[in-house]
């Protein structure tokens, strides 16, 4: 038995150890920072003023945060049920044609929370959709499931490469987007939220799904922890021959989670399509469905803390963005390295600190 | 069973006890901790060269600690190992095979899909390049093959070769090294028994030209019928050395747990009532095509405990996963109480009163991450008590739990307590107490007691006879042949697969021994 | 032009656009095969390019600029090894990582270092590999078919072409041939049957995943300093992911490794070839389906409907000593 089997309290696995990794990553990102001439410390707080200072930049950072809550939810339900989906990003984008699909059919007719259903919908259907051909070799055929989803993203990007400047695009424009959806196929802004404490949202695009966003934490909470489905998931997850013998379907689960994983991903495109920008663009995902692992990961798959470290990246790219105004030398790409290194740290290095964590709890607890 | 072979000759000279014959092999005060767990406590073991030494002891005793120990696996915290009377640090298994000693795992240390060849070769390969080292082995082997009588194709794919013949290769592996003192950790669990014998035959030969062998091992009758010497372990303690001649199996076995065992379970006739299982013409192939069950047909009635009895390997796993819903069967029936039950899931066939305590409770019975009150609904998730429509209820789970607990005296008594924490015992308690609660009419039981201690066997096994007298029927598969016969009413044979025999539950080791054996039906 | 033309000048850029997935899937290859799965490729690749372009515009030496991607390749892996291997991390998170890492950091340092967004200065003649015209191939140009196809496909190209095509055999050679080739596959379906044999694992497994890192450290390079003249943001566009898909298709074996890549660089050239032309009776096909195709396959491939590919056993397992 090593330090391994030690049962920690939560406080330290939940708690401690994220937090300890994640100063980790910033340490190692502030050491570039000082690698290029720049002061880390000044980038830090250049960084969380324009990520907190003003009502238009929190509007940004929970603009961003909606993003990465429901791809880092999409990316936990799936690792619960024991699956890697690192399709998130192709589901996204899938999705975003879905909500398009139903905004530029509706958005004539009625008003915007009438087609908001229908765009949840429809978004979550074509994000599953995207997710439904790997959940299915994995469950029938046995195809690994990471392998499958990296293609399918690169397979979703040129079918809707094709959608846009084939069918979608407006004619005689340049641009492969579609045309702007009317406001019955936007999602309002939420000046209100910010107006109550006091702020001015601005030009940010913080929008209604936002709260679908925190809806969706909720339901995943019951999902994993408190159906009989979830149970069924988290033991599958843990030990697929005890699911066996409990007599849960392999095959079923894996489509469902899938589906749900896919779905959940999907609906992330309400909020730059519908509630940003008005209008399906090329590319919009831009990375979230990635971000939604390190968040899943930071966030130790629990809605709770994916809604803690969807937030943090929220701030790290609106912060980011506002830095690179202030200091031209540190660009955007500098959170695509905080990114990485917080996913390192809090994802592959996750066991490099539990031993010698272990040790120094035994020797408080056992000193007590 | 075997007879119990008197060996001759070598034997007098060869019992190491504080005798004149040169040592092969000195641990000195070997202690070893994992966290909490007192893995090792304070080892001394003399073993004297060209004998075979056993070490025996019950599972969890520390016997696979201290080989690893002596194969570099796992440092000593303290004590010295000696070799041929000079002490040797052991950092790694390099350090081991250079020290002269060969292990043969439990689980072969065996690339499947590498040649015997490759396998052999693998960490010994004499240069850089393969060419010339190849050749070597080739003539090396054949030169191993005529000395001990180890016949094996050295173009084989392993993962095609019998396990026996996999065996072989591993002891050959260690031989290509130059080892002199050669550790086997329970060499005989996945054998037949005529491939055993086979075993027993080389391992004498080799002792006979001079090599020093270290058998590990739980089974008393392999002590009695191999080796010269014997040392019993027992919760991480070096007990006791005996030389084989001069011990019994009885000694031994109340050395091993540390009082008197009764092998024999109270318990009154059985009374058996209509027919609550029904297994027609069952075959099983596992998935790589290979029929693990041939064939099989039986009944099990209410009242009744049916034993089935078999060297580990010969389908008995099959058999009982493909009546359990897990595996699927190829072609055959299947009936409980009256209703077909082939090809039905495992959640349905509990509907149908069925309750399965698995042969694997790490990997099947209980998922070790989880908290306790989470496993004692593994498999009755769904059950509308523990609440309705698509929703827990985990006020109701943990109040049952509890329940159990308090029952089944699984300690520590808290629920929520992550199921790992366990002890081997307590974590069985939570499946027994899962399955035999459900009051269902067709118990499926596989190696109750494995890594179990004593108290917790006894109590099992008082539970498993007070379903029978409840009118249950029960099918039970152990490769305890003890545990087989000290429970069942009726026991069946298996053999490769198919039930050669069926006996009362009196019938007499010797029988049972032959008929697990393919010999005698 | 005629047909045999069209045909010469595809074949001529299939194999250029095959070459930097040749290098990246026998990378693969190597740390796959001994058991550490390798998201990580893209990653890789893109950092050795920003190193090749970096040293090879200061220093006007291609060789140097090669030395310096393939140490920095290396330095990627041997992260990755430290997670994946020291720390017994999940390798699939841990490729995932470095990926991003590599596709920030290459910028972040661009963009500090050189100020062009990213980009690197435009790399002089002298310090990249130029093509290399072989002996006779001027005059046998005009003999029908052998000669442009010897003018076109097979000579004029750069070194790093020859040197990817030499890398095939000479894997094969390493890992059937060699101890260390024999060790690198155990260890990759039994890590047991290697630590009890003496040898170390962690060690093992390093030297395989160092070995990646050389490999890829030429991909990298070449499409900095070969195939282009800088180092731009993001350049390798998915190849490594590319690659990755070739190693799955060509079931971890090294010359159908080279097939699969030279035909999902084929794939590429068709499709930038059949780019806004149109097809009698079909009209003009779209060129994302060819775009798509090297994914589709694989995934085609993994379903099983074409053979099966049984990936190493050991793959994705951090290896722990049993007790």
């Amino acid at each position: 038995m090593s330090t391994a089997s030690v049962q920690l309290p939560r406080w330290i696995n939940y708690g401690a150890i994220p937090l300890i990794n994640l100063v980790l990553a910033f340490v190692c990102s502030g050491l570039v920072v000082w690698a290029i001439g720049e002061s880390p410390w000044e980038a830090l707080q250049l960084l969380v003023a324009g990520a907190l200072g003003r009502g238009e930049g929190i509007g940004f950072t929970l603009f961003y945060t909606t993003s990465f809550i429901f791809t880092g939810l999409s990316v936990a339900v799936a690792i619960h049920a024991g699956l890697f989906n690192i399709g998130s990003e192709g589901q996204a984008y899938l999705g975003g044609l879905g909500a398009a699909l139903v905004a530029l059919s509706l958005d004539r007719y009625v008003p915007w929370y009438v087609t908001m259903p229908f765009a949840i919908i429809g978004a979550a259907l074509f994000g599953a959709a995207c997710a439904a051909v790997p959940a299915w070799l994995q469950a029938k055929r046995g195809s690994h499931i990471v392998i499958t989803t990296i293609m399918f993203n690169f397979i979703t990007s040129s079918l809707m490469n094709y959608v846009l400047v084939h069918l979608l695009i407006v004619p005689g424009k340049m641009a492969p987007e579609t045309r702007t959806f009317l406001p019955g196929g936007q999602l309002p802004k939420l000046d209100w939220l910010i107006a109550m404490f006091g702020g001015k949202l601005g030009a940010a695009p913080l929008n209604v799904s936002f709260l679908i966003a925190l809806v969706m934490c909720f339901l995943v909470w019951v999902l994993i922890w408190r159906t009989k489905l979830g149970y069924e998931m988290r033991t599958l997850g843990i030990s697929p021959s005890a699911a066996a013998y409990a007599g849960i379907p392999y095959a079923k689960i894996v489509m469902i989670t899938m589906l749900i994983s896919g779905g959940l991903a999907g609906m992330m495109a309400l909020n730059p399509v519908m509630g940003a920008s008005g209008r399906l663009q090329i590319e919009f995902v831009g990375g979230a469905g990635f971000v939604g692992i390190a968040v899943s990961l930071m966030g130790r798959n629990h809605p709770a803390g994916i809604v803690l470290s969807a937030l943090l990246f929220g701030i790290l790219y609106q912060g980011g963005a506002e830095l690179s105004f202030d200091m031209p030398s540190i660009t955007r790409d500098m959170i695509v390295v905080i990114q990485g290194l917080v996913i390192l740290f809090a994802g592959a290095l996750e066991y490099m600190l539990r031993p010698a964590i272990v040790r120094l709890y035994q020797q408080v607890a056992g000193g007590r | 069973m075997r007879p119990f072979f008197r060996n001759k000759g070598r034997k007098g000279e060869a019992l190491g006890l504080g005798s004149a014959s040169e040592p092969a092999i000195e641990l000195v005060g070997i202690d070893k901790k994992f966290g909490a767990v007192h893995a090792n406590k304070n080892i001394n073991l003399t073993v004297a060269k060209g004998t075979i030494h056993g070490i025996i002891g019950e599972n969890g005793a520390g016997k696979s600690t201290l080989m690893s120990i002596l194969y570099g696996f796992y440092q000593a915290d303290q004590g010295e190992i000696r070799i041929s009377g000079r002490p040797v640090a052991i950092r790694d298994s390099q350090a081991a095979i250079a020290a002269g000693i060969g292990m043969v795992h439990q689980h072969f240390m065996l690339v499947e899909d590498f040649t015997v060849l490759e396998n052999v070769m693998l960490g010994a390969e004499g240069g850089q390049l393969l060419a010339k080292g190849t050749s070597h082995a080739r003539k090396e082997l054949k030169r191993l093959e005529s000395d001990y009588g180890m016949e094996v194709d050295p173009d084989a794919v392993v993962e095609e070769l019998p396990v026996g013949t996999q065996q072989r290769v591993e002891i050959l592996k260690a031989l290509y090294r130059g080892a002199e003192i050669l550790i086997l950790d329970e060499p005989t669990g996945v054998l037949t028994p005529p491939e055993a014998d086979h075993l027993f035959k080389v391992l004498r030969v080799l002792r006979d030209q001079g090599k020093t062998i270290i058998l590990i091992t739980h089974k008393l009758r392999e002590i009695m019928a191999i080796t010269d010497t014997v040392s019993v372990m027992r919760r991480g303690e070096m007990v006791a050395t005996r030389t084989t001649s001069e011990t019994t199996v009885e000694e031994l076995a109340e050395l091993m747990v540390g009082r008197r065992v009764l092998l024999r379970v109270e318990k009154g006739d059985a009374a058996p009532g209509n027919v609550l299982l029904s297994v027609r013409n069952l075959t099983v192939k596992d998935s790589r095509g290979v029929v693990m069950v041939d064939n099989v047909s039986f009944d099990v009635r209410a009242g009744e405990i049916v034993g089935i009895a078999g060297v580990a390997g010969n389908g008995q796993s099959e058999l009982l996963e493909a009546i359990a819903g897990i595996r699927k069967p190829t072609s055959g029936e299947i009936w409980i109480d009256g209703k077909p039950a082939a090809g039905i899931d495992p959640r349905g066939l509990r509907e149908l009163g069925l309750a399965h305590i698995p042969e694997d409770r790490h990997h099947m019975g209980l998922v070790l991450k989880f908290e306790e009150y989470e496993n004692a609904i593994l498999g009755y998730h769904r059950d509308p008590r523990y609440g309705r429509g698509y929703l827990l209820d985990l006020d109701a789970i943990r109040e049952e739990a509890e329940e159990k607990i308090a029952k089944y005296d699984i300690r520590p008594p808290n629920p929520r307590l992550r199921t790992a924490n366990f002890s081997g015992g307590n974590q069985q308690k939570i499946v027994v107490a899962r399955e035999i609660e459900r009051d269902p009419k067709l118990l499926l039981v596989g190696q109750p007691t494995r890594g179990v201690d004593i108290g917790a066997i006894e109590f099992i096994h008082k539970r498993i006879i007070d379903m029978r007298d409840a009118g249950k029927a029960v099918l039970l598969v152990s490769v305890e042949l003890d545990e087989v016969r000290s429970l069942s009413d009726r026991i069946l044979v298996m053999f490769a697969g198919k039930i050669v025999g069926e006996k009362s539950g009196d019938a007499s080791e010797q029988m049972l021994g032959l008929m697990m054996a393919g010999i005698a039906a | 032009m005629d047909y045999f033309d069209i045909l010469i000048s595809i074949l001529g850029s299939a194999i250029r656009l095959s070459i930097p997935l040749l290098f990246t899937a026998l990378a693969g290859l190597f740390s796959e095969r001994a058991g550490i799965f390798d998201i990580g490729l893209e990653g890789k690749m893109l950092a050795s390019a920003f190193a090749a372009a970096c040293v090879a515009h200061l220093t006007a030496d291609p060789w140097l600029g090669l030395s310096a991607g393939i140490a920095v390749s290396i330095l990627v892996s041997l992260v990755h090894g430290f997670a994946s291997i020291t720390n017994r991390g999940n390798q699939i998170v841990s490729g995932v990582a470095l990926n991003f890492v590599a596709a920030g950091l290459t910028v972040v340092l661009g963009q500090a270092w050189f100020g062009q967004g990213g980009r690197t200065p435009q790399v002089p003649a002298q310090g990249r590999f130029s093509p290399i015209i072989l002996p006779g191939a001027d005059e046998i140009r005009s003999v029908p078919f052998i000669g442009p196809l010897y003018a076109n496909v097979i000579s004029g190209n750069n070194i790093l072409t020859y040197i990817a095509f030499l890398m095939v055999p000479l894997s094969w050679w390493v890992l059937y041939r060699t101890r260390f080739g024999l060790r690198l596959r155990a260890v990759g379906e039994n890590p047991g049957a290697v630590d009890t044999a003496g040898v170390s694992v962690a060690w093992l497994r390093y030297r395989a995943l160092i070995v990646t890192g050389f490999l890829a450290g030429f991909a990298g390079t070449y499409l900095a300093i070969a195939q282009s003249a800088a180092f731009i943001s993001n350049m390798s566009a998915g190849k490594g992911y590319i690659a990755l898909a070739a190693l799955i298709f060509a079931k971890w074996k090294p010359v159908p490794v080279m097939f699969a890549c030279l035909l999902f660089g084929f794939l590429d050239a068709f499709a930038n070839f059949m780019q806004g032309k149109s097809v009698p009776l079909i009209g003009e096909v779209p060129v994302q389906i060819f775009q798509a195709l090297p994914y589709i396959l694989t995934c085609v491939l993994l379903a099983g409907f074409i053979g099966t590919a049984r990936p190493p056993r050991a793959g994705g397992v951090p290896y722990t000593k049993e007790r």
